[in-house]
């Protein structure tokens, strides 16, 4: 694993082209690859969008269109209405914005101590961590099943979001420590000078200047919970606790092919995480380059 | 004091909600799993473990796994390094590119398996309506009824929904690669490939080990796409090891069995993450 922990020399001067196998200054070449690489990333996706607007007459016609002919928005009607959606919605806003909170938290406080303190154990508590890393998570959904029905949290989203955080704190305080170690420590003892304690330094200063990398973080970190789906779907049972990934895939349990309909539920359930995307998107770059991870 | 207290919430909640788990599930792959509380749970040593070795299921499911990771991971390098190559430097655009490349990346599994399941329908899905329009015929495959073609959807998907990943990985990696030396080498006249080989890709090859040892331990845990889009038939011939373990677990209460594939799994993918990036890192020095 690439665990550089070094800030990398950024010049300050415009970027040269890198060109790829002599096809370099080719801008045509590269922008119509470019195009198709975007077209074959968003081509199915389309037929979702198209889909979710077309009744079911023109959906099952035989021959597969991508603008919709009578276009409807009575499958977004039925999706809402029908199977407690706005319920599913509900449950997952809470798990997967708990899930943030919790995760860049600790995950902070964490990454603050593996990065400015020495103390005994530091890289072996640091690698503990980063083990977990190698094994696959979902195997352990047969234990952890187990041991949240001994700790009474089987149909409890709080449970869930345990569960997530466990999950997602490694990578995250991971990142968070090769972040908060490139900051120099000049400014860190400028601050202790004027006699601030170690949860100011950390919330007034390195904080504020590492947003790239909790953005990156708390985007990862909901897309993960928002989409979750084997641990959801195993530990809820009680219909009014599903969260949305397992709403959608009874949905199709109970209507066969209503694609329309699933179509339009999945629309919906896209949308908070491109808005999140979207948002994260202009730290993301940053935030994994001088994370540590080139 | 300070640093314990800063580490003591977040290594409460991975102790309890991982590690414990993981020594849990070593612990119950010796027994015969009962999940009623107060039923007895008799100790079957290593019995678990050599029936799972003997189970045809447990080989096709080996197999089916080896496969994805085999097939998947070196396509979504391959086609994520090309992908940040072109969009490495400035394009018109760019950013819009970047963006949709990413999108599959930030779209639930679920939806992803259902959009496919429908692109590959028999009934008017797409690929059948595109082949249609080449073959000049009315053409219907059941691709997800079938093994190989079945097979093949779960490795388009896996790619599909991976490129993304690898693409912004690798140029972030790209971003790293001091011009000055790729600058210096194209006035020396160096070859683009050259250049390449000689520069770039010793540059970036940090990110490539943890792009592969990434890969690699996220395909093994392959699951939602063949759980939803062929739940592991026809007659299991797409099963993967956790789809089967899965089964094994809560459809057949088979907790102590699955949790024996389970334990088998992780030994396995963990014992292979750690060779990788010694064997990377040496080749690196």
């Amino acid at each position: 694993m690439a665990i550089t922990r070094t800030m990398p020399a950024r010049s300050t001067a415009k970027p040269t082209q890198l060109g790829i196998f002599g096809i370099r200054g080719w801008r045509k070449t590269r922008l119509v690859l470019a195009i198709l690489f975007a077209a074959v990333s968003v081509f199915p996706l389309l037929f979702m969008a198209s889909l979710s607007f077309q009744p079911p007459s023109d959906v099952f016609s035989g021959t597969p269109v991508l603008v919709p002919t009578h276009p409807t928005t009575a499958n977004y009607a039925q999706a809402w209405t029908e199977n407690s959606f706005g319920r599913f919605f509900a449950n997952s806003i809470y798990v997967s914005l708990g899930t943030v909170v919790l995760t860049v938290a600790l995950a902070s406080l964490a990454a603050f101590a593996f990065a400015r303190f020495r103390f005994p154990f530091r890289e072996v508590t640091f690698y503990a961590f980063l083990a977990s890393l190698a094994v696959p998570g979902v195997l352990l959904i047969i234990p952890q099943y187990l041991l949240m029905s001994r700790l009474h949290l089987i149909n409890s989203l709080n449970g869930l979001i345990l569960i997530y955080v466990s999950q997602n704190l490694p990578f995250s305080i991971f990142l968070l420590r090769s972040f908060f170690e490139a900051i120099p420590r000049e400014l860190e003892e400028s601050f202790r000078v004027e006699g601030a304690g170690s949860m100011r330094v950390l919330t007034k200063l390195i904080a504020p200047l590492s947003v790239p990398a909790l953005a990156t973080v708390a985007m990862f970190t909901f897309n993960a919970a928002w989409d979750e789906f084997i641990i959801a779907l195993t530990l809820i049972n009680t219909p009014s606790h599903r969260t949305l990934p397992i709403g959608l895939a009874l949905f199709i349990g109970a209507h066969t092919t209503a694609w329309g309909p699933l179509f339009a539920g999945s629309m919906i359930a896209t949308v908070p995480s491109v808005i999140v995307y979207v948002m994260a998107q202009r730290w993301f770059r940053h935030g994994i380059s001088l994370g540590g991870l080139r | 004091m300070t640093p314990y207290a800063l580490i003591l919430p977040a290594a409460a909640i991975y102790a309890l909600f991982t590690v414990y788990p993981i020594f849990r599930q070593f612990d119950i792959s010796f027994f015969n799993w009962h999940v009623f509380p107060g039923a007895e749970n008799p100790f079957l040593g290593l019995e678990n473990f050599t029936a799972a070795v003997h189970d045809p299921v447990v080989r096709t499911a080996t197999f089916n796994t080896v496969l994805y990771v085999v097939i998947t991971v070196p396509a979504q390098m391959l086609i994520g390094l090309f992908a940040a190559a072109i969009l490495s430097d400035r394009l018109p655009a760019a950013g819009l590119w970047r963006a949709l490349i990413f999108i599959p990346v930030v779209t639930s599994w679920v939806i992803v398996s259902y959009v496919f399941a429908y692109i590959f329908n028999d009934q008017g899905g797409v690929a059948n309506g595109l082949l249609s329009l080449f073959a000049g015929h009315q053409v219907s495959i059941d691709w997800l009824a079938q093994t190989w073609t079945a097979n093949a959807v779960i490795w388009i998907v896996g790619i599909w929904k991976g490129v993304g990943w690898s693409f912004v990985m690798f140029l972030a990696g790209l971003d790293g690669v001091p011009r000055e030396i790729v600058e210096a080498g194209r006035v020396d006249g160096a070859t683009e490939l050259r250049l390449w080989r000689r520069i770039v890709i010793p540059a970036i090859r940090p990110t490539m080990v943890f792009v592969f040892v990434l890969l690699v331990i996220g395909g093994t845990q392959v699951f939602t796409q063949v759980y939803l889009m062929t739940g592991g038939g026809p007659y299991n011939s797409t099963q993967v090891l956790f789809t089967y373990a899965y089964q094994q677990a809560f459809t057949n209460f088979e907790f102590g069995y699955a949790a024996a594939i389970a334990s088998m799994m992780a030994v396995i993918v963990f014992g292979l993450s750690v060779a990788e990036i010694q064997l990377l890192r040496r080749r690196n020095s």
